[in-house]
């Protein structure tokens, strides 16, 4: 009895492994579905019962690619880059100045960045709309980046805040006594100590930019669409075509499915705005 | 660390310039932080107090000339307006059991993942990517690889010809809600039970506890705060829910599955009725303070602002 005992426990913990493979792929197979459904012609996606084997074809692939995907891909990668830059250019003195330089208020000020997020986006959009038409920012990528870069700025302060807080106190106080000013100290020990988190802050911009859906539907169209409006596209078409929309669900989904899973340690801290290690 | 060698005298001169600046000083230090408090105060908080000043108008965007000031007729339209009340409760129903599930789910998918096992780093990055693909692409693929009555994936699973979205539409929108949220929900959870001490587990087993009773009695409270922000968090992101409605069911059938975010954008964007949609817009802000007010302050009680979970 005593021997069989590991063994059985090994067995179980076997099953378990197995288990939990099948639940994971269970509950990602809309995804390799997706994935499969990108590699079909349109007759092999419209199959009763569906088709797991067909000739794969990048023929999908292709006609999102030359069917106007790329002027989207170009405005999603402008307003995500230039606004995830200001939400740095921004936050970074701003985390500073609420953690290693504490100032008057900081619980106060770090609130009000969290109570923004809890404003509800729909609440702005009228006025939103009516100030982007009176400036002629309307469908224009600029609309999009200032609003990205407030969307995005309260969760990076957070974040960027508690990797600040990481910085040991110490090493600033040697620093200071040594006589270093604070571009010295910002250079010499506090970005070596941060740069990762801001590394990881910037990626999760990254992210909630691209797949920013509200604001780019209402205020942009077919000048500065990013890619959640060239999805939009595929509702109109009574007759869906099933590949291809799943060629341009990849497409649009690749370089946040990359960042992610680059970043995917920091995710959490960056969604939890810092509250969580 | 040698280049940081102290060098006494020199601290008292620099502390004692420190102290003259005084004021100078304090305004200094918050220089830094003004950038972005005014930007967002700008681009957040102006627009919203302009939505309060439409909410007094009568304004509708096709008939030019029709705007004038009305009082809170606009906030007894939209009190004694059913559909507004639909979608309010819609709003709670898909808020309340999706952040729900999802966090039952990610609990689920947390523990499994929370051991040593085959290909556990592919099976973690298999399971947070629902998260990373475009809610807009998430939506459009359900709507159609999922749920279409003849050719989707439920039929062939369950052999049935339901019209899934028009039969369930608020349904079948959380579904793939909860599906886009569970990663989130594990990913959190996850971080919290493997900051869990090892060697207050150990102790357990070695005092004979079971399994179950060291759940119980020490990883759930340990998790709680975990569970608490994931709530928080979660409910954040999933009563702003647009993507799904607007992608997959458009509010319907009628307003089956019309939610605030959705109405309100209905009413500006196709009723072009400025003031009617900022009264709601209003309305939704107030509910959305008072429950915001327990939440932070919930949130501040779990994590001092001084620091983090460790």
């Amino acid at each position: 009895m005593t021997t069989t005992a590991p063994r059985k426990r090994a067995y179980g913990k076997g099953s378990l492994t197995v288990a939990t493979w099948i639940i994971a792929i269970l509950f990602v197979f809309p995804l390799l579905w997706m994935i499969l459904t990108a590699f079909k012609q349109e007759a092999d996606a419209y199959t009763d019962p569906p088709k797991l084997f067909f000739t794969p074809t990048f023929e999908q692939i292709g006609n999102v690619l030359s069917g106007g995907f790329l002027p989207y891909v170009s405005n999603s990668a402008f307003v995500t880059i230039i606004s995830t830059l200001l939400v740095l250019l921004f936050g970074i003195p701003a985390a500073y100045a609420l953690s290693l330089a504490p100032v008057k208020g900081t619980s106060n000020a770090l609130g009000f960045f969290l109570s923004t997020k809890m404003l509800p986006i729909v609440a702005a959009i009228i006025p939103l709309y009516i100030i982007s038409q009176n400036t002629e920012l309307l469908d224009t990528v600029w609309a999009l980046v200032i609003l990205y870069t407030s969307m995005n700025l309260p969760l990076a302060i957070w974040m960027m805040r508690s990797f600040f807080l990481e910085v040991p106190h110490e090493m600033i106080e040697a620093g200071r006594i040594d006589g270093a000013n604070l571009p010295t100290l910002l250079r010499k020990i506090i970005m070596p100590v941060v740069a990762p988190g801001i590394a990881a802050t910037a990626l999760i911009c990254v992210i909630f930019s691209w797949t920013e859906f509200f604001y780019a539907v209402n205020l942009t169209a077919a000048r500065a669409g990013t890619v959640p409006v060239f999805l939009v596209g595929f509702i109109t078409s009574e007759g869906l075509y099933w590949a291809q929309l799943s060629a341009a669900a990849l497409l649009a989904s690749l370089p946040v499915m990359i960042v992610g899973w680059i970043a995917q340690n920091h995710l959490v801290r960056g969604l939890s705005m810092g509250a969580v290690k | 660390m040698s280049t940081l060698s102290v060098d006494t005298p020199k601290t008292h001169t620099h502390s004692k310039a420190a102290e003259k600046k005084g004021l100078s000083t304090a305004a200094k230090r918050r220089l830094p932080l003004l950038p972005a408090l005014i930007f967002v105060i700008a681009v957040t908080q102006l627009p919203f107090l302009l939505t309060v000043f439409y909410s007094f108008q009568s304004w509708n965007l096709v008939r030019p000339g029709s705007r004038h000031f009305v009082g809170l007729d606009n906030y007894i339209d939209v009190f004694s307006d059913t559909t507004f009340l639909v979608a309010l409760l819609n709003t709670v129903v898909l808020t309340v059991v999706c952040v729900f599930v999802a966090l039952l789910l990610g609990l689920g998918l947390a523990i499994l993942l929370d051991r040593k096992f085959l290909g556990r780093g592919v099976v973690r990055t298999l399971l947070i990517t629902p998260f990373l693909i475009l809610p807009a692409a998430g939506a459009l693929l359900w709507k159609t690889t999922m749920f279409d009555p003849t050719y989707g994936l439920l039929h062939f699973v369950f052999g049935t010809d339901v019209d899934w979205l028009s039969e369930f539409p608020l349904a079948s929108v959380m579904a793939q809600i909860v599906w886009q949220w569970t990663p989130f929900m594990m990913l959190l959870i996850l971080a919290g039970l493997q900051s869990q001490a090892k060697d207050v587990l150990e102790a357990a087993n070695v005092d004979g506890a079971g399994r179950w009773r060291t759940f119980v009695s020490i990883t759930l409270p340990h998790l709680s705060r975990f569970l608490q922000l994931a709530t928080l968090l979660g409910a954040i992101y999933i009563v702003n829910s647009f993507d799904a409605i607007f992608l997959m069911t458009q509010g319907g059938p009628g307003t089956a599955s019309t939610n605030l975010p959705y109405y309100i954008y209905q009413r500006a964007f196709e009723g072009f009725d400025v003031g009617q949609s900022s009264a709601m817009g209003v309305v939704v802000v107030i509910l959305t303070m008072i429950v915001a007010t327990f939440a932070l302050r919930l949130m501040f009680r779990t994590f001092s602002v001084s620091g983090g979970i460790k």
